[in-house]
């Protein structure tokens, strides 16, 4: 059924949809709503064969979800930058021992300095920790991918993560056809554990492994991403079926077929790049887009075959390894081992900067003329920072560099006189 | 499509007003997409949120950057922020004021405006009337749907009734209506 | 749930098998068919107080379920000496998790029987005094709050000893631990206020909080069963000596714990919902340096009256508090 609702709410019907029977719940700017709607429609006798939990932290939060997951019953939780962090022990903990618990990432900066708004570097943060990760680009798709996450974690044993754009979706009013229950009943089976504890049954879970079964352990951990690669076209193509629209998948593309300049992102961004792409290819420029949506398990070979042709491939990540440069942009260029094509990264985006199209035509005009920096910085403001270099340099006791930036731009001044 | 731009203060219902008016557009069958700009929650504080409404799927998430209308809830925002940033030379602007542009000392910044365009409406008195708090932003809407037709005042009723079920609701589109006749009529 | 033949070692007495006693009063450890939940072949040191007090809790727990019981268990001695990989002396549905989350778990699990039905399946959390005082102690609040139907048994040897004994929250002023060395003049572990857990699990109105020792294992197992016929949050913190932390004889471990107790260090009580309901009276007073003599971690004290006088403080203070001597009774 069409409605114009939040996508934090959206989603909260999508999980309700999937009979999920723990949820676990613990406030962090921007899931606070998700979690706040499935209370409601728990409390409220909507949802109903749930158990809906306030716990008191989110290292908490996902160890609540480990224990349900472990007794058998269908789990979700939802959390953001910090809160990812705090329950990170958790994290790996949940994936090692393979339990598909379903979480929302309200994709968040991580402080310091503390920012409540947009980027992906929490999600990022835990890349490597053996769950999936799936990336949305709307609302839309958050309540579809959600649906499916929980069938691809329970075909897997593996916990999924679905991550969307803080405030830029979880906040946003906009169509979604939410699902109806019959449908979701058919594509979502109800859950049938590998591993369950149960006094018919006992076993012990968790235990030590040594030096001589812990390398077999850990392929086997990458070996079932392996598997997710060819499992979640399948469940895509199965939930087209059903629900009759795409969402989810590996990747997705736009204009690719014969731009000589191709973008890689993630997310929500590709919108805006979509109509800059429009835009550009009218005033005769070859330019395409692929979006990753599964971003572990990477689709390395999705990718390198949706980019064979291209003259130069510019990713743009709303994320940073500090240190190096492109998180994203690391894992594109495996992909493209022992190809000569060049690949451009730019950061952007970071901590809710918003992108625009203006700039993006910029960035995207001197990409295709081979214009760009190895790695770039999106909408740096390069006096500011020249200022904040100059003032270390002439002074050993400068002070905290984000204070003085804030004080040099004039935040801290027109926040006194507004 | 059309871009609105609303303008007030935390606590104005900034936020609210911008998903009512996706949620008319939404009922005229448009696609319609609402975003808040954000600070930490506090009243008083600036806020900002926006409203695209079009005939096929919107993608663009940049912030509204081209306003083709502006809403300012909070009058006393002219001095503390560039409101009028990027208006559209076409565009609308409806203040929520009992004073004239000129007392406003913005009279100046619109007056390059179509005839016409530039509107005040005394929304916090009609909200105060009819609701009993002041929350201009229904009666806004209401001189929104009259001024620049972008969506339809039975749209706006509707859709302030699937926000605000019941007796609040009523009130608020009483203010709405008022807003929109006395728009009418000017 | 299968069972072990069980062979009883002693022969030729009464007392092998609590025969002296009624039925009623038998232990479960005492039985034929008990549960042998932990199972003989763990690699628990020689005179573990942990091992003898977790297969005396559990067995109980298991009788008082019906053998429907789960167990959420923290990282720890407990948990490294029971599942070294590939083996596990477990015959229960066991998981390990987490150092600090066993708490919370415990409630999730409780959460999934529940949604699904299963009334009769009951959860117990378990781990070491680190684990549940220190690094677990958020979520231990947490299901205390939320008043969880969950049993959490502290195994209270105050340290962490499975990493080479190192001082947690719940080690006694003076005791010496690799992180609190009497260098010195100075103390072993400092005379602090202390962190007394089943007082805060009690200032959190849970249904029910006990102390009990390995010295007393009828008594053990009687809290443990009490607690099992309880719904919501319990909490049950085991004094077990732990002889290589302690430096006390692996034979002395029982005779440890009961000096403990009696000397008014460690006390022995009930509480319902913040309300102390039942306290074991001291029936031989120990002085407490001999309790501190079994263990070379209080060599220092017996060797500073300053230090020794401290310690005292602390019993008199235990036994004034909840009343462990009856006016008549307590002799020395």
């Amino acid at each position: 059924m069409l409605k114009q609702i939040e996508g934090s709410h959206g989603v909260a019907e999508g999980i309700a949809l999937s009979r999920p029977e723990v949820i676990c719940a613990y406030p962090i700017t921007p899931q606070t709503h998700i979690v706040e709607d499935l209370g409601s429609l728990v409390k409220g006798g909507k949802l109903t064969n749930c158990e809906f939990i306030n716990v008191e932290s989110e290292f908490a939060a996902l160890s609540v979800a480990i224990g349900s997951s472990a007794a058998g019953a269908r789990t979700y939780t939802a959390t953001a930058s910090q809160g990812l962090l705090f329950m990170a022990e958790a994290v790996y903990n949940a994936s090692g021992l393979g339990l598909p618990i379903v979480m929302t990432v309200g994709n968040r900066a991580i402080g310091a300095p503390i920012n409540i708004w947009n980027d992906q570097s929490d999600s990022m943060s835990m890349r490597d920790a053996g769950w999936i990760q799936l990336f949305v680009e709307t609302n839309q798709q958050a309540v579809d991918v959600h649906i499916q996450a929980f069938r691809i974690a329970e075909a897997l044993s593996l916990p999924v993560m679905v991550c969307m754009d803080g405030f830029i979706l979880t906040h946003a009013f906009e169509r979604i056809d939410v699902p109806d229950q019959a449908q979701v009943d058919e594509f979502l089976p109800p859950f049938e554990p590998r591993q369950v504890l149960d006094p018919a049954n006992p076993k012990s879970v968790g235990a030590m492994v040594g030096p001589e079964a812990f390398t077999e352990v850990r392929y086997l951990a990458h070996h079932k991403q392996m598997e997710a690669l060819d499992l979640i076209p399948e469940v895509t193509a199965d939930f087209k079926k059903i629900f009759g629209r795409e969402s989810g998948g590996l990747i997705s593309t736009y204009q690719i077929e014969d731009a000589d300049t191709v973008v890689v992102t993630l997310g929500s961004v590709i919108g805006t790049m979509q109509d800059t792409i429009d835009e550009m290819r009218a005033d005769g420029t070859r330019i395409g887009a692929v979006t990753i949506r599964s971003f572990r398990p990477f689709p390395l070979g999705a990718l390198r075959e949706a980019l064979d042709g291209a003259k130069r491939v510019v990713v743009f990540e709303k994320c940073l390894a500090v240190g190096l440069g492109g998180i994203v942009a690391s894992n594109v260029r495996m992909a493209l081992r022992g190809e000569e094509v060049p690949v451009y990264s730019v950061v952007g985006g970071l901590g809710g900067r918003p992108i625009t199209r203006a700039s993006l035509r910029d960035l995207f005009a001197n990409a295709s003329k081979d214009e760009l920096e190895g790695l770039t910085f999106l909408d740096l403001n390069q006096e500011i920072v020249d200022r904040e270099l100059q003032r270390q340099q002439q002074d050993a006791h400068s002070g905290s560099v984000a204070e003085n930036i804030l004080q040099d731009i004039g935040v801290v001044a027109t926040a006194k006189t507004a | 499509m059309f871009q609105i731009r609303i303008h007030g203060r935390g606590g104005q219902g900034v936020v609210s007003a911008a998903e009512m008016l996706s949620v008319a557009a939404f009922l005229e069958g448009k696609h319609a997409q609402a975003v808040p700009s954000f600070g930490s929650e506090r009243m008083g504080a600036p806020v900002v949120a926006f409203c695209r409404i079009d005939d096929k799927e919107i993608r663009l998430r940049e912030p509204v950057l081209e306003p083709d209308a502006l809403i300012v809830q909070d009058p006393t925002l002219f001095h503390a922020i560039d409101v009028f940033a990027g208006l559209s030379p076409q565009g609308y602007v409806l203040i929520n004021t009992s004073k004239t542009t000129k007392e406003l000392g913005i009279a100046d910044a619109v007056k390059d405006l179509p005839e016409g365009h530039v509107r005040t409406v005394p929304a916090t008195e009609l909200a105060m009337k009819y609701v009993k708090r002041p929350l201009p932003n229904a009666a806004l809407l209401g001189a929104l749907a009259a001024v620049t037709g972008a969506i339809q005042m039975d749209s706006v009723v509707e859709a302030i009734n699937t926000k605000f079920p019941g007796k609040v609701g009523e009130a608020n589109i009483t203010a709405a209506k008022a807003a929109f006749e006395s728009a009418n009529a000017s | 749930m299968s069972h072990q033949q069980v062979k009883f070692y002693q022969t030729g007495t009464l007392t092998v098998g609590n025969r002296l006693l009624d039925e009623g009063q038998r232990t479960v450890q005492a039985t034929l068919d008990r549960s042998n939940s932990l199972d003989s072949g763990h690699r628990a040191c020689q005179g573990c107080g942990e091992a003898l007090g977790a297969r005396y809790a559990i067995d109980a727990a298991m009788r008082a379920t019906d053998n429907q019981l789960i167990a959420a268990n923290a990282t720890g001695c407990l948990e490294v000496f029971t599942t070294p990989y590939p083996e596990s002396a477990w015959r229960i549905p066991w998981m390990h998790s987490l150092f600090g989350n066993a708490a919370a778990v415990a409630t999730g699990i409780a959460a999934a029987l529940r949604v699904k039905g299963k009334d009769n399946v009951r959860v117990i959390a378990q781990g070491g005094d680190g684990g549940t005082t220190d690094i677990g102690f958020g979520c231990l609040s947490g299901m205390f709050e939320r008043n969880d139907d969950v049993l959490y048994i502290c195994y209270d040897n105050q340290a962490y000893m499975n990493t080479g004994v190192q001082r947690s929250s719940a080690t006694p002023g003076g005791a010496r631990t690799a992180t609190t060395m009497p260098l010195g003049p100075e103390p072993g572990a400092d005379f602090g206020q202390g962190k007394n857990v089943p007082l805060i699990a009690m200032a959190h109105g849970i249904p029910y909080v006990a102390t009990a020792s390995v010295h007393n294992l009828h008594d053990l197992e009687a809290k443990v069963q009490r607690a099992m016929g309880i719904h919501g949050a319990r909490y049950i913190q085991v004094f077990v000596p732990c002889p290589l932390g302690w430096g006390s004889k692996p034979s002395d471990t029982v005779k440890v714990a009961r000096y403990g107790v009696e000397s008014g260090l460690y006390p022995l009580f009930e509480a319902e919902h913040g309300e102390v309901t039942n306290v074991a009276k001291i029936r031989r007073r120990v002085e407490v340096a001999d309790y501190l003599k079994l263990q070379r971690r209080f060599a220092h004290v017996l060797k500073n009256p300053h230090q020794l006088e401290m310690v005292q403080a602390i019993a008199d203070r235990n036994i004034r508090r909840f009343g462990l001597i009856d006016a008549e009774g307590g002799q020395h």
